[in-house]
């Protein structure tokens, strides 16, 4: 059975879309760039990071957690969403401890990124100066709280696709932490340096050992096109 | 189960521990309300008498003593909850008294039983609460008799009961007033194996009880409400899910609902009408405010963090268990009750015109009887003041932390869906009071019961909180200002769920309701750094082991 396939309006664009796609991956498929954190498209959406947040119908919706309907009208690029998507990256800057210059992800980073794409220069509210701890108790990985941004990325993957648990949340609120599932730390845990979980980070929390820096820096994933261009230009293409 | 997903569950609500704590767990009250009261003198008492700080064990490991976020005893505060039970109306000359019962208890009878039973809470001084209906209207002036409104229903077809429900336009009485008879009706016609309704009596809002006032006098009205709805949507469950704040009430709701049961108000074949087969039980949540939010209390009903759902689907499509679900507030429930009593002409003759009916208000804080009042939608905040003795006033709370910040020049203002729209809390502070310490408390309130699932408001309230830190250190400036309230409506924009929507309210309405307040505390210098130069500096001084030179000097 074919889905049924309707059409909806973003930014003053028709883009088409299936039954049972989600906003953002109906505007993925049509080449119109959401800025997303959390969202990753081999995995569940749970709308941890808001920055795909929308104005869909009128009211702010996260666009990969709102299923795509017909009809729907819906502002992405707007000065005012461009602004409070913004916002809500430096406080995930601020939040954490992320110094770029050095962080071992940066041109790699999908955080860092996106801070350019939306145009942040540094970030205007207070840093948080958390405290926190590196886990390096496992053999082929090291996980460095710092740079966490709660984006549940690895805790999705670990359980919808490694079929593991290893990640998990601890407390609520600004103490909100990433959790392994051992008290020992994640040398204690079924994980492994070929899981999913090991894939997603966007940033440098979950890093693979002795494979860094074999791309240098300056020739790294953003450091040649902005993020979200792969998207773009299945647009600009289908233009051509 | 794996170990990583019990601390997850655990972590969540303040309740639950991970670590072994005090045998008696003394919890103070703490909101504006409380301390306006003494509530920092009581905890003072207790922490001399026991040796402890606020959030310590005693050695001995007899006594955990801390700070618990509003406990639904506005109207009798400072109040705690020990070991689950409720004490009100503290001095600091009770706390030799509870601490030499406690002591007793320990020796004599073991650790209490959970919930508390009535039993056990009588050998605690000052564990009395107090009935806090003050003023009746129509909705609650006695006689009630039990199931009068759920034998109406059953008299009518499902349909009917819902159309009487809708023609009478009850709306949610939780704040949100979503119509209920809308409701009601989206979740009978959704497909699922089964049908919930839920009530939702997760009172956590400050400033509010007359949830906690229903249930403690007018249990069978609420029982009789949850029934109908059950009725209504073709449901055979029916949760009451009460705050654990609450769960002294467990053992006499337990009581009502056995009555219920022996006189077939509950079971199979309800008050005879055959295939109507209905029952109710009472889940206690663990301490998170969060869990009021509809699709956090369906989490937490099904055992795990309270943290909310994105919509759609919607609960009456997708709720408790993935099946068809209703939630409605205590109020509205019995509101439900009445209607099929009375009648829907007796119910739209109160009110205005878009907001039916009356409302039960919790009045506390600066005034002269604080309590329950019922009274129809439509009442002004100045008359409501006159009625509680608050006339004086220089600043009301209404709807709680969430709500609006109302100043005097508002006052003409009216309690309605469609003017100052609230779920009951109505905090009212007289001229000796600080506006802005006030809004700086919540502000605080927000930052310990965000869930921390979204960013802009598990990291926004913290930073509204320290823009706040800064102006009532009087070192804010007029650009902090508005980058502060800039900040504050991207939370409102951004955030996941009504909590982060709401969470900026305190300071954005007092921003706008109060700014010469603002002003008032402003620096008169065109910038200031958030952290001092001195507190920069501290860690230096203390490893170079002297201060740095002055250039002043």
């Amino acid at each position: 059975m074919v889905a049924a396939s309707f059409k909806f309006n973003i930014d003053g664009i028709e883009v088409e879309a299936t039954e049972g796609q989600s906003v953002i991956e109906a505007c993925d498929e049509a080449g119109i760039y959401i800025p997303r954190l959390c969202h990753h498209p081999e995995l569940p959406p749970s709308g941890n990071c808001r920055v795909c947040t929308c104005k869909i119908n009128g009211r702010h919706s996260a666009a990969c957690v709102t299923p795509a309907a017909h009809g729907m009208v819906i502002e992405n690029d707007t000065p005012q969403l461009t602004s409070d998507r913004r916002a809500v990256i430096e406080m995930l800057f601020v939040e954490g401890n992320h110094p770029c210059p050095y962080c071992v992800a940066s041109g790699d980073c999908e955080l860092q990124a996106l801070g350019y794409r939306l145009g942040m220069v540094a970030p205007t509210q207070p840093y948080q100066w958390p405290e926190r701890k590196i886990d390096a108790t496992h053999p082929d990985i090291y996980l460095d709280h710092d740079r966490c941004i709660l984006c549940s990325r690895c805790i999705r993957a670990s359980r919808m696709e490694d079929g593991k648990t290893v990640f998990g949340f601890e407390g609520r609120g600004i103490a909100m932490r990433l959790n392994v599932d051992a008290q020992g730390g994640l040398g204690e845990t079924q994980m492994a340096a070929i899981d999913k979980a090991a894939s997603v980070c966007p940033v440098a929390c979950i890093v693979i050992k002795r494979h860094n820096y074999q791309v240098p820096n300056g020739s790294r994933r953003f450091d040649k096109t902005p993020i979200g261009s792969d998207i773009e230009a299945k647009r600009t293409r289908r233009q051509s | 189960m794996h170990p990583v997903e019990v601390i997850e569950m655990v972590s969540f609500y303040a309740f639950f521990d991970q670590t072994p704590r005090g045998r008696n767990r003394i919890r103070l009250s703490k909101t504006p309300i409380s301390m306006m009261n003494g509530a920092r003198e009581v905890a003072e008492a207790f922490g001399q008498s026991l040796g402890i700080a606020m959030g310590e064990t005693s050695l001995d490991g007899m006594f955990t003593l801390e700070w618990t976020n509003d406990i639904g005893m506005a109207d009798q505060e400072p109040a705690a909850l020990v070991n689950g039970m409720i004490l009100t109306s503290l001095t600091p000359l009770d706390v030799p008294g509870i601490i030499a019962a406690l002591r007793h208890e320990e020796d004599g009878l073991g650790l209490s039983s959970y919930p508390p039973t009535a039993a056990q809470a009588l050998k605690l001084p000052k564990s009395n609460v107090r009935p806090s209906l003050i003023q009746a209207g129509p909705l609650l002036t006695r006689p009630v008799v039990r199931a009068r409104g759920l034998k109406a229903a059953l008299a009518m077809t499902p349909e009917k009961v819902i159309e009487e429900i809708t023609s009478s336009k009850l709306r949610g009485r939780g704040g949100a007033g979503f119509p209920t008879g809308m409701k009601w009706r989206l979740t009978r016609k959704s497909a699922g194996k089964e049908h919930y309704i839920l009530c939702n009596a997760d009172e956590g809002e400050p400033g509010t009880f007359k949830d906690r006032m229903l249930l403690a006098e007018f249990p069978d009205l609420v029982f009789d409400g949850l029934t109908i709805a059950g009725y209504a949507l073709g449901s055979q469950h029916g949760i009451l899910y009460l705050r654990g704040e609450y769960a002294y009430l467990w053992e006499t709701l337990q009581e009502t609902l056995r009555t219920r049961r022996s006189l077939g108000l509950l079971g199979a074949n309800i008050c005879g009408r055959q295939g109507f087969d209905f029952d109710i039980r009472i889940q206690l949540g663990a301490g998170a405010y969060i869990c009021g939010e509809e699709s956090s209390l369906i989490e937490s009903l099904e055992g795990k963090r309270g943290s909310p759902r994105d919509r759609p689907p919607f609960p009456t499509e997708r709720g408790y268990l993935q099946q068809p679900t209703a939630i409605d507030n205590v109020e509205t429930l019995i509101c439900a009750a009445r209607i099929l009593e009375k009648g829907v002409a007796w119910f739209t003759s109160y009110g205005t015109k878009e907001s039916a009916g009356t409302k039960l208000i919790s009045v506390s804080g600066d005034c002269a009887r604080p309590g329950v009042y019922e009274v129809p939608f439509g009442v002004t905040v100045s008359e409501l003041l006159d009625l509680v003795g608050g006339a004086d006033a220089i600043y009301v709370q209404v709807s709680g932390p969430s709500g609006h910040s109302v100043a005097p020049k508002d006052f003409g203002r009216s309690i309605a869906y469609e003017d100052l729209s609230t779920g009951g809390s109505t905090m009212v502070f007289g001229p000796q009071r600080d506006v802005l310490d006030v809004a700086m408390q919540f502000a605080e309130f927000f930052v310990e019961e965000s869930c921390g699932w979204c960013t802009p408001c598990r990291v926004g309230t913290t930073l509204l909180k320290q823009g706040m830190e800064k102006v009532l250190a009087g070192r804010a400036t007029l650009s902090d200002l508005s980058e502060m309230e800039a900040l504050g409506q991207t939370v409102v924009r951004m955030s996941r769920c009504g909590l982060g929507q709401s969470a900026p309210n305190p300071i954005l309405t007092t921003m706008r309701n109060f700014p010469e307040l603002y002003e008032a505390r402003l620096a008169a210098v065109p910038f200031t750094p958030l952290v001092t130069l001195h507190d920069a500096l501290r860690e230096a001084v203390a490893v170079q082991g002297r201060e740095p030179l002055s250039e002043e000097t």
